[in-house]
């Protein structure tokens, strides 16, 4: 571990700060509360609201888990996890159910989470309405007034169009019934895992310099009509190296001649599957 | 060819931090480059990622420059990343660029003032020719050197506030924003776009600077003053109560002077964009100065219509360490994401297919 750093990189009084902000996000479900995101030593847009979350929440006793598009040993997330290893010396593990924290990129992890744990997205772009309307201060405005009939119209169009709404991934949610809420850009597979989640979820958005949460147990919907309600989509396969049917799963292009493997996106739970025994159709053809 | 689960990302980490470092250092015959020779020869590199990286420090920007292979933005967020973790002891007493140690001072409006026009060591009237002697070594002979004058050197804006033709300098006293602590947060007032401003991207300033000259937002701007030199930093420890001078830093300052039609309570009067740049810096002060005042045309009852009097537009993407950070995530794996729109594209393509069936 290194030392020349306060515990978790960033100072006390930073850490206080962004607590304070969670705080406020916990008790305004959904709400985008503005804060003063410091420079990281990674890039902007590669995590630094999800490291700054983590950094004031973790503590020795932790254990965490850092994962981007499901899996633990993306480069990214390889890296977000060294950096606390290197600042905090907490424990790592790649297993859902040894976490106290997990924090995430791009998924909700496969298997329920308990109330014991915490969940931490890192966020492009907090706010779900930004490409519809640009200026934050109006979209500020829209939100205080619950002003939300843009959003509503964008889906009635893509309905007309399309027949369904075109949207697959980042797909906007009302939580307690109250604030139009972007949920990251999880695919929308994984939306109904939001709602009434016995773990706290926290948002961070560090070069947008906003943090938002959901706390356990809070109603979480996805936008939909009575006649076109809203549809997880996955690819229709089950996983070739663990069989599973009810995880989202990546696409893998193993030859030049249309060739496709689908796979698990959540390493931990196909690990878990294949130890317990689970085989897929490709199986044998991956060892 | 057999599916392997992509392991090992830790290694290729490692390697790739490995060979990177051996880049860096490039041909060893060749002899490495020292942080004092980047801090004395390559000075104007320094400057732009001091400001950039809101640290002065001609040591630590040198590191930082050396450390990026001369990738100036590179090097503004290590130095950014850096400062942050510094604790803060003192707020300066704000600089007083009146009482500046000139090295450069010129006024494009008068043709000449009190304390006359220094061109100081610049760049602009040399022919941008190769100079091969440089590709050998030598030293340069002396600089011919005035005889030290004590000259009075008043600030042009305050030549022009004397006959009450400019308007006042901008209400000091309360106390500024910082954006360093603080989120941005709309309307932005003038402290805090110009802090915004100070430390944003020279290039991006540079271009919506040059808009507003070509119609986009134009103020009819005049080179009111451009001075660089070296100014004394002051705080005042409660401890002792009085200021005491900590040190010297070199500032480019870059007052625009710039008409006003008037309105119904102000008569028509010159308004001011400002600019402050560290080191020599005329590009980025003038470029900041011109976006300065297109930011002020909502305040002074103009009609907001080009991009740089776009308050929000210019603050929120002036800033080039959030702007590199979020346009190279983009090469983070995005395949979830990317999954769930190849399902969207099959279903739409499946059910046009259908319909046309």
């Amino acid at each position: 571990m290194n030392t020349g750093y306060n515990f978790a990189y960033l100072d006390e009084q930073t850490k206080r700060m962004v607590r304070r902000a969670i705080l406020k996000a916990v008790a305004i479900p959904g709400h985008q509360v503005p804060f003063g995101s410091r420079e990281m030593p990674l890039p902007y847009g590669w995590g630094t609201g999800g490291i700054q979350l983590t950094a004031s929440i973790i503590g020795p006793d932790d254990v965490l888990k850092v994962i981007d598009q499901g899996a633990d040993d993306t480069t990214n997330a390889v890296s977000i996890r060294r950096f606390f290893a290197r600042t905090a010396g907490v424990a790592p593990t790649t297993r859902t159910g040894d976490a106290s924290i997990i924090q995430t990129r791009h998924r909700i992890p496969e298997k329920p989470l308990r109330e014991d744990q915490i969940i931490v997205y890192q966020v492009p772009q907090p706010e779900p309405l930004s490409r519809l309307e640009p200026s934050r201060a109006e979209t500020r405005r829209m939100h205080a007034l619950s002003e939300y009939g843009l959003m509503h119209v964008k889906l009635y169009e893509d309905i007309t169009r399309f027949g369904h709404v075109a949207i697959s991934y980042d797909y906007p949610v009302m939580v307690n019934h109250r604030y139009l809420m972007a949920p990251s850009p999880i695919p929308a597979f994984d939306n109904p895992k939001l709602h009434m989640m016995p773990a706290l979820q926290l948002f961070g958005a560090g070069r947008e310099k906003r943090i938002y949460a959901v706390p356990p147990w809070t109603d979480v919907r996805s936008l939909d009509f009575d006649d076109h309600p809203f549809r997880a989509a996955r690819a229709p396969h089950s996983c070739g190296l663990c069989g599973a049917t009810d995880g989202y799963l990546d696409e893998v292009v193993v030859d030049d001649r249309g060739g496709r493997l689908f796979v698990c996106s959540d390493t931990d739970h196909c690990e878990t599957r294949r130890a317990a025994g689970h085989t897929g159709a490709d199986a044998l053809a991956a060892e | 060819m057999a599916y392997v689960a992509v392991k090992g990302g830790e290694r290729a980490i490692d390697n790739a931090h490995a060979w990177l470092a051996e880049a860096r250092r490039g041909d060893t015959s060749v002899a490495e480059i020292g942080t004092a020779q980047i801090a004395g020869q390559l000075g104007r590199a320094v400057d732009r990622v001091m400001t950039e990286g809101s640290l002065y420090d001609r040591e630590l920007a040198a590191l930082a420059i050396k450390q990026a292979q001369g990738d100036l933005i590179e090097a503004a967020f290590l130095l950014r990343a850096y400062r942050t973790t510094l604790p803060r002891f003192a707020h300066a007493a704000p600089v007083d660029t009146a009482a500046m140690q000139i090295r450069r001072r010129i006024s494009a409006v008068y043709k000449d003032l009190p304390g006359g026009q220094v061109l100081g060591p610049t760049y602009d009237y040399t022919h941008r020719l190769l100079d091969f002697s440089l590709l050998g070594e030598a030293v340069p002979p002396p600089a011919p050197e005035a005889p030290a004058a004590a000259a009075n050197m008043p600030r042009v804006t305050d030549i022009l506030a004397h006959e009450g033709l400019i308007e006042a300098d901008g209400a000091g006293g309360k106390e500024p924003g910082d954006i360093t602590r603080e989120p941005l947060s709309f309307p932005a007032e003038r402290d805090v776009r110009l802090q915004s401003i100070a430390r944003g991207d020279e290039g991006f300033l540079l271009a919506l600077g040059y808009s507003t000259q070509r119609g986009w937002g134009g103020s009819h701007p005049f080179v009111g003053e451009i001075r660089a030199g070296d100014v004394s930093v002051e705080i005042t420890p409660p401890e002792l109560g009085f200021a005491i001078d900590i040190a010297d830093v070199t500032l480019t300052e870059c007052q625009m002077v710039t008409q006003f039609k008037g309105s119904k309570t102000v008569p028509p009067q010159f308004t001011r964009g400002y600019g402050l740049a560290f080191g020599h810096a005329d590009r980025r002060a003038m470029a900041m100065a011109l976006v300065d005042r297109a930011m002020r045309a909502e305040e002074l009852g103009e009609e907001v219509t080009a991009p740089a009097q776009n308050v929000e537009f210019v603050l929120y993407h002036c800033d080039n360490i959030e702007a590199t950070g979020f346009v190279e995530h983009l090469k983070l794996p995005h395949y979830v994401d990317f999954q769930s729109e190849l399902e969207t594209i099959r279903r739409m393509r499946a059910e046009a297919r259908e319909d046309a069936a």
